[in-house]
């Protein structure tokens, strides 16, 4: 299984943009058909390379959104970093039929796969999202009714990432479990004043701890760093919390 | 020959630093780890050298703490591409933990808190290339950045440099450690890129 999660990621491929929508003011979802690309397992991510016409180049690493299928069509979705090299060419400039690189897929860790069949707890900071919801995706691809629930942390409802497909993945059978939290505007009417998370919200919007599920935390350090100091202090077990963190200065990873 | 995508100007950094292949320079401090953050109190705290059978050396805080410490600046390179340049520490040397340990073993896996696992030559861990490091400029080292104390091998990626460091045992050859079993390189050399394992 080690061997396998990374195979392909020395190799760069070349791929071109195959559409692009943004999901949010500052969030911009590509799709790109990567030449011969060997398949992923949701949560792992990629490398792209940027080159600019005189040579000089520029790799970052983004997560990969879309459930794994046979196509050769990954998304990934790039947040708008106010300071970033990489981020505001993806964000603004890039255009349907562009060429870029990739390399991949990376990362045998922070992954799901169809075969585990135990409850699943995700918890998401902002873009956190990314890599959880080619899990939410992958388990709807392949029929999986491995209860899943999602406690999604944004700073606003406006930046909420898939919301539609959300919506309608947690209205079908066997469905997904969503829960928003709400740091600095919440909608009208909402329950709870905007705030971080806290142990009230853990009790109410994830999985009892007595499920023993399996937890994947992804976000900014210090949200991670917060709701796993939670997860813990309401009786989940250390060894079932899988974490990706990323830097403030970042871009992702 | 690289695929040149349009419009990309990219952002040549004005001073020129020499990085390794694949790296950017950041300023801050980004924090990459599989799992919780363990919160290690100083009291339980221990750092032990093994040879798989027999425990040959054992610190508590208190005794850790009155080795002789070294002050050092160096290059961070994080696997994820991220360097950042001139970090002080303070630590004590790996060449003191291990000056009275007699051994013909060539290899150490370094074991931490929160069960994280990363392997490395002896050779790499000597001759002032590694630290067991408790601050951080000039600060106690926050847990989220390894503390109470970590290991600092700046030569190699970020990885080896293992947060919550409580010890090293030694082998005769070498293991892959947790990354290294998923995948990362077994050495891990920054200037030849060694990212991943099938490199």
């Amino acid at each position: 299984m080690a061997g396998t999660a990374v195979l392909g990621t020395v190799t760069w491929r070349s791929a071109s943009v195959v559409g692009l929508h943004d999901e949010t003011p500052t969030a911009t979802t590509l799709a790109l058909a990567v030449r011969d690309w060997p398949g992923h397992v949701a949560g792992q991510h990629i490398d792209v390379r940027l080159t600019a016409a005189d040579g000089y180049s520029a790799v970052r690493s983004y997560s990969i959104a879309s459930a794994p299928s046979a196509d050769g069509r990954i998304e990934i979705t790039i947040e708008r970093l106010p300071n970033g090299e990489v981020s505001p060419y993806l964000t603004q400039q890039v255009m349907n039929g562009d060429e870029l690189e990739v390399r991949g897929p990376i990362g045998g860790w922070f992954v799901w796969r169809p075969e585990q069949t135990g409850p699943i707890q995700l918890v998401a900071g902002g873009s956190g999202i990314v890599p959880l919801m080619a899990m939410i995706r992958s388990r709807a691809t392949v029929g999986s009714t491995a209860p899943f629930r999602l406690l999604y942390s944004v700073r606003e409802p406006g930046a909420i990432f898939y919301r539609d497909e959300l919506r309608s993945l947690s209205e079908r059978r066997d469905s997904l479990i969503v829960t928003y939290a709400y740091t600095r505007v919440t909608p009208k009417d909402w329950p709870r004043p905007a705030g971080r998370i806290d142990a009230e919200l853990i009790g109410s919007g994830t999985w009892p701890s007595n499920l023993q599920p399996s937890s994947y935390v992804c976000g900014p350090t210090s949200f991670v760093e917060h709701t796993t100091d939670l997860l813990i202090a309401a009786g989940h077990d250390r060894e079932r919390i899988k974490t990706e963190r990323f830097g403030a200065s970042g871009e992702r990873k | 020959m690289a695929i040149i995508s349009r419009g990309f100007a990219g952002r040549r950094s004005a001073t020129e630093v020499k990085l390794p292949p694949g790296q950017y320079l950041t300023t801050d401090f980004p924090v990459l780890s599989a799992g919780p953050t363990p919160h290690v109190s100083l009291d339980r705290w221990e750092f032990t050298i093994d040879d798989g059978s027999n425990v040959l050396k054992r610190w508590d805080w208190k005794s850790f703490r009155d080795l002789p410490t070294e002050n050092i600046t160096v290059d961070l390179h994080c696997v994820t591409r991220w360097s950042k340049l001139g970090t002080s520490w303070e630590g004590v040397s790996l060449d003191v933990l291990l000056a009275d340990v007699k051994t013909d073993l060539s290899y150490a896996m370094f074991r931490s808190y929160g069960d994280y696992t990363t392997n490395l030559p002896l050779k790499d861990v000597m001759n002032k290339q590694a630290w067991v490091a408790f601050k951080y400029d000039g600060a106690d080292l926050e847990p989220e950045h390894g503390g109470p104390a970590r290991l600092l091998v700046p030569h190699l990626y970020l990885w080896k440099s293992a947060k919550w460091v409580k010890g090293m045992t030694l082998m005769p050859h070498d293991r892959p450690g947790f990354w290294e079993n998923l995948g990362y390189h077994i050495y891990g050399d920054p200037w030849q890129e060694q990212r991943y394992s099938e490199q």
